[in-house]
């Protein structure tokens, strides 16, 4: 089958790589552009693992063709912050013990990324729903959510103190 | 020179983060940015990728492979199959449980999907490929799905087997079955039992489920031709024991090879064994002389590897009018599937099932477990649990409800009357284990208070009264569990795999500028290792636990260990680091009394540093002694600071707890929700008491998927029907109650550090808290036992059963 | 999970993606969200030969709410509904199901369009869509036509429209009067053990006009038109409430899978109904 040439802006870089239309975005990702971050988990858009943010949408990248995301703006785990500069979410997961074995992790930070774009100050309630489509196995989920809030508040009292 | 205004002690204590501490994790600083090392993350120049083509059917007769369509597809390599693997002897391999079972299918496949071929390819898409071009031609056979007819079945499953021989465990009474293990004095029991004044009896069933850990399994396996040297990468719980069979296999001497687990991204016993896509990544890489990646797809992972539980297990139980228990009588019909694959110790075939007289003085019992083989997947894994000890706890803390039940009695007063006393211990059970220590009265009382008990008995019964009124449809259900593991395997006396003991190790190097790196023979899938250890260093030889790099999972650099997994890290390895650190400070003792000029006796431990007795403004700090060591020829003493510690447990530890579960149910559509969730965990002495709220509240999640919904379930021509995630039920954050925590802290007397373990407790304890929460909303109404899962359909039956339809 | 090699097409119009269907025929199926189509591609349960992406058409898309009626295009996410402001004021009922739909992620790549018209029995928008009497715009090689949602369905899969066909639009007349979409599932991602959709307008403490449409109950959507006629004239009371199961039980045929035997289904199916009825009837 021949290859398609696919260009992506991934964490604000332009990407042009050649794939197979059948390609998923998950491997374009993993497998060409070394963006080890998002992870495989079921292959089925059950667990979230894979999930990164295209155009503005928390997605699954195991069920999205490369050939679907061309041209669109990919952000993943690696996008958010810096070794230097880490992301509030990223802090917040450290400080409030939000992961274990690290393999829901990008996809979950990344997914919470989004949800709190929508809503910068969610209930326990509605953190609980908005990260439902991401799997973990560890954490009970107490300590992500416990997480995820104190980055809002964080969020938002740093928005503030900007105003 | 020493500082005239030095830091309190407690301020120096505070800054080694050492035992006790909430210590934030070493290991997040790389998660959160996207930057583990799993085993797919593990690229190779040149690296190739194999799968496999699996069975479609659950038993049948292999009547030809062709593969040469396969071969014509762009991209692929070779197509392997047991006639490729049978002249190395690898079509076959030893199984952890002293069977063997078929690495790719020779003659007949057992399970459905079952390994028939392996394919390599240059990518993972041409694999895929050249699988669905491979033409297999079945012959289909009767199907045995049930232990219980596959006992009295003339199908012969395994072919391979005379079946006048004995097994690994003693003589097989039919050709499907495996072994009879029998522990405890049956006479005895059963003499207990006839003559008691109260008997209750139910079969127990603890469905089959699978840990699913969010990575699947895989490898990397890499032949470097030139010298001769074999890498393996891989998702492996156990790496050194995994170097050694990949030698006893592969006739690679075993320095030749070197096993790597990277991160793995979580176990729970689905990693400890050696798979079929292992063996063929290693023959395929010898085969090649390149890198041959595999890495299991998700049904692949639900279908074929690592089941868990599968246990039928009929009770009697007996007790006096008053509520005393007399005896304890266990016979399991244990269902191995294809091969018996199970992971435990050697010489225990079901594992520690045997702790099943639980938190209990219980003054006779007998259990006897007979394996036997269906046309199912192997496994019989420790899913986050200790060997088979969460059967055992689902087992007697349902038959503490039934007989409840019996005696007309509250399940909370039977238990307590019953708790094996603090003074009773160390304590010699009836079935042969020695608990260490336990204060269970203390913790019960702390738990039935802290949830107010009686007010919610109060509340269950009014909500009875209303709903016989037709003013509620909900019923209130309060599930208790007092669990008693046994975990921290174990004692070489008893203890090995694979004829390896189960001791674990630990190496430390103190840098000359006062840092340290410790090895262990463990290996982190989420338990955060490398803060924890770190901190039971940094109490021991008083350096910092920032300062301190933990390192497992290299077996090139590591000691040798039997690995993690039945909560062992802490008792075992843990144990190992306490001890390794000790050998480090008796040697930091000498260098300081002869850096301080007095005799080795005349100084003393103080947090970080040896302080002469009676002259505290004496001292020498560890970081002084660490660079000492190095930099200064001490008389009769070796220059560096090292030690090695290799970890013989004189017994196993013993963690408890208390958990109540209060529920609500709705009896029309079997849909729960969890209103009250308490636990109350000993665990010993506590290292990071957030690392060990986490594993809590992990652990409880785990065992709320088994206990309502999650299973490996069949149909009745062996096809599985729960192989995606769609069917195969994981709890959301939706789904997952919110928490209390609590503890008590009974250290273990024989550990350097009093530490027990944590990680397994809650998915012991949960599973029967939460089905006894399900039992106890109907026990109004007369329900004595119903069977796990308790997904919606199950339980509208059973209140269907019961008549409350109307 | 690889799926089968295929050929990939983004067209810019309809036309155009009709022009691929008609040149490949049962080779080529159209793509919206994917998130049906890509998994079972993955299974290689579905293998096809060529790919129409609709993502670029712009006709496909967007929601217009003009006056009661309301316009919804194919390649519309159930995201992008929820969130519509104005659909939720005059068609509350949509975003009520659209959030028992799936989870997040999905919900922004899945399309109203492709929920409706592949016919999984499973998915929650045709039964919705037949609750609501809602039209369907299918534009094919001979021109534009028009399908009731509730005469779509044909069998699990099977629907009204044609291979070369795309569906585009759905419009439907906004409800008045009191709504519930009730649906039991075993978690978060799971299709309905059963669902209702129940629209109830009154009068006077009186039911005036219902509709019901039931899913994941049998291998189409069923809309029971004797069930809402049970409600007509009464006050949703308890008898009228029995009745309108008791007919909406003739209607459907749920068969045994991992969520239950029929017996189940069929039980919960009432429960659902009869709560359905009282949460529209309590906003009527």
């Amino acid at each position: 089958m021949t290859k398609m040439h696919i260009k992506l802006t991934v964490n604000g870089e332009p990407k042009e790589v050649l794939a197979e239309p059948r390609e998923l975005l998950i491997h374009t990702l993993r497998e060409q552009l070394n963006i080890t971050g998002p992870h495989i988990g079921c292959e089925t858009s059950h667990c979230g693992a894979c999930t990164v943010e295209m155009n503005g949408k928390s997605v699954k990248s195991c069920t999205v063709f490369a050939a679907q995301a061309n041209g669109a703006e990919i952000t993943t785990i690696e996008g958010l912050g810096t070794p230097d500069a880490l992301h509030v979410l990223q802090r917040a997961f450290r400080e409030h013990h939000g992961l274990q074995c690290g393999f829901c992790t990008p996809g979950m930070i990344t997914r919470a990324h989004r949800l709190l774009q929508e809503n910068p100050n969610p209930t326990e309630e509605e953190v609980r729903f908005g990260i439902s489509g991401n799997l973990c196995r560890c954490t009970g989920y107490q300590n992500i959510v416990k997480s995820i809030l104190a980055a809002a508040a964080e969020m938002n009292a740093m928005k503030e103190a900007a105003e | 020179m020493n500082e005239m205004t030095s830091p309190t002690r407690e301020e120096r204590a505070a800054k080694l983060k050492g035992l006790g501490c909430s210590r934030k994790r070493v290991e997040d600083v790389r998660f959160t940015q996207g930057k583990g090392n799993y085993v797919d993350d593990v690229k190779l120049p040149g690296m190739l990728h194999g799968d496999f083509v699996r069975s479609p059917y659950a038993h049948a007769r292999v009547k030809s492979i062709n593969t040469e369509a396969a071969m014509a597809v762009p991209g692929v390599l070779a197509v392997l199959t047991a006639k490729d693997l049978e002249p190395l002897s690898l079509h076959w391999m030893p199984t952890l449980a002293g069977d063997k079972q078929m690495v790719l299918a020779d003659g007949k496949v057992l399970f459905q999907g079952q390994e028939v071929a392996f394919v390599v390819a240059e990518n993972r898409y041409a694999a895929a490929d050249g699988i669905a071009a491979v033409e297999v031609e079945y012959e289909e056979l009767p199907v045995l799905t049930n232990p219980f007819e596959a006992l009295q079945s003339d199908v012969v499953l395994r072919e391979d087997l005379d079946p006048a021989a004995a097994g690994a465990h003693g003589p097989r009474k039919h050709h499907n079955h495996i072994f009879l293990w029998e522990e405890g004095d049956e006479e005895a029991t059963n003499q207990a039992i006839d003559s008691a004044e109260v008997v209750a009896e139910e079969m127990v069933y603890y469905h089959r489920t699978h840990p699913c850990p969010l990575e699947t399994c895989g490898t990397v396996a890499s032949m470097d031709k030139v010298n001769g040297k074999l890498t393996v990468w891989g998702t492996f719980q156990a790496p050194h024991v995994v170097r050694t069979v990949a030698s006893l296999l592969s006739g690679i001497e075993e320095h030749n090879i070197r096993v790597i687990s990277p991160d793995i991204g979580g176990g729970f016993g689905n990693k400890v064994g050696v798979y079929p896509g292992y063996v063929c990544a290693i023959v395929a890489s010898i085969v090649t002389g390149k890198p041959v990646k595999w890495i299991e797809n998700r049904m692949d992972n639900l279908m074929a590897t690592a089941f868990a539980r599968d246990y039928w297990m009929k009770g009697r139980i007996s007790a006096t009018r008053e509520g005393k228990i007399t005896g304890l009588h266990c016979h399991v019909t244990a269902d191995h599937g294809a091969f018996d694959a199970c992971a435990d110790p050697t010489k225990f075939p079901a594992g520690f099932f045997h702790i099943c007289t639980g938190s209990y003085d219980i003054p006779v019992a007998y259990v006897g477990v007979d394996g036997v083989y269906t046309n199912k997947a192997p496994g019989g894994v420790a899913y986050r649990c200790s060997f088979r000890v969460t059967e055992a706890a689902y087992f007697i803390e349902r038959m503490i409800e039934v007989l409840a039940i019996e005696l007309g009695m509250d399940a909370a007063e039977l238990r307590r009357i019953n708790f094996i006393r603090k003074d009773q211990f160390p304590y010699q059970s009836a079935l042969g284990w020695e608990y260490d220590s336990g204060d269970y009265h203390t913790a019960w009382d702390k738990a039935l208070k802290a949830v107010g008990y009686d007010d919610l008995r109060k509340e269950q019964a009014e909500r009875v009264e209303a709903f016989k009124r037709g003013e509620t449809r909900k019923l209130l259900g309060i599930g208790l569990t007092h669990f008693t593991e046994i975990v921290g395997a174990g004692p070489v006396k008893n203890c090995d795999i694979l004829g390896m003991g189960m001791f674990d190790s630990c190496e430390i190097r103190i840098h000359p500028t006062g840092s340290a790196i410790a090895r262990l023979g463990t290996i982190s899938q989420g338990q955060g290792h490398a803060t924890t250890f770190a901190q039971i260093l940094a109490s021991e030889i008083g350096i910092p636990a920032d300062s301190i790099t933990i390192e497992e999972g290299d077996t090139d650099t590591a000691p040798y260990g039997l690995g993690t997994y039945g909560s062992r890290s802490t008792p075992v390895a843990g144990a190992a680091t306490a001890m390794a650190g000790r050998k480090i400070r008796a040697k930091a003792q000498m260098i300081a009394a002869y850096l301080l000029e007095v005799h080795d006796d005349d100084v003393e431990w103080d947090v970080d540093r040896f302080v002469v007795k009676g002259a505290p403004e004496r001292f020498k700090t560890m970081a002084e002694i660490a660079y000492a060591a190095y930099n200064q020829a001490i008389p009769g003493v070796e220059p560096g600071l090292e030690a090695v510690s290799y970890y013989d447990p004189p017994n196993m530890t013993y963690p408890f707890g208390a958990y109540i579960c209060v529920m609500e149910i709705d009896v029309d559509t079997g849909e729960h929700q969890i209103r009250q969730f308490y636990a109350l965990d000993d665990c010993g002495t506590r290292i990071n008491p957030m690392v060990i709220e986490g594993q809590v509240h992990g652990g409880l999640t785990e065992a709320l998927a088994i206990a309502m919904g999650q299973e490996i379930a069949y149909d009745e021509i062996g096809n599985v029907k729960t192989g995606t995630l769609m069917d195969f039920f994981l709890p959301t954050a939706w789904e997952t109650p919110h928490y209390t925590t609590d503890h008590t802290e009974t250290p273990s007397p024989h550990h350097p550090i009093g530490a027990k373990g944590v990680g397994e407790s809650p998915n012991v304890g949960g599973v029967p808290a939460f089905s006894n929460a399900v039992h106890d909303a109907f026990r109004a109404f007369g329900l004595r036992q119903s069977h796990m899962p308790h997904d919606h359909w199950r339980i509208w039956k059973t209140a269907h059963d019961l008549g409350l339809h109307g | 999970m690889i799926p089968a090699a295929f050929e990939y097409h983004r067209p810019a119009d309809v036309q155009a993606a009709i022009r691929v269907l008609q040149d490949h025929g049962d080779e080529a199926r159209v793509l919206a969200g994917g998130h049906s189509l890509i998994p079972m591609m993955k299974l290689r349960m579905a293998e096809l030969g060529h790919l129409v992406d609709l993502q670029d058409i712009a006709e496909l898309k967007g929601i217009s709410v003009e006056g009661a009626t309301v316009s919804i295009g194919a390649m519309t996410t159930q995201q992008e509904l929820i969130a519509h402001e104005e659909l939720a004021r005059v068609a509350p009922i949509l975003r009520e199901a659209a959030l028992q739909i799936a989870d997040p992620q999905v919900r922004y790549m899945g399309t109203v369009g492709g929920n409706v018209a592949n016919g999984d029995p499973g998915n929650d928008m045709p039964g919705l869509m037949q609750c609501l009497g809602a039209t369907y715009t299918l534009v094919g090689p001979g021109g534009t036509r028009e399908v009731a949602a509730r005469d779509f369905y044909e069998a699990a899969y099977m629907t009204d429209r044609e291979d070369e066909e795309i569906l585009t639009r759905i419009t439907f007349t906004a409800p008045t009067g009191g709504y519930a979409y009730e649906k039991q599932k075993r978690k978060i991602g799971d299709y309905a053990t059963a669902a209702a959709a129940v629209l109830i307008a009154a009068e006077g403490g009186k039911v005036t006009r219902a509709s019901i449409a039931m899913t994941n109950l049998s291998d189409v959507p069923v809309h029971s038109g004797a069930a809402a006629e049970a409600l007509i004239g009464t006050n949703c009371d308890e008898e009228a409430t029995t009745a309108a199961i008791a007919a909406m039980l003739d209607d459907i045929e749920p068969t045994e899978d991992n969520r239950g035997p029929v017996e189940f289904k069929r039980h919960v199916a009432g429960v659902i109904l009869a709560r359905a009825i009282q949460r529209a009837w309590s906003r009527a």
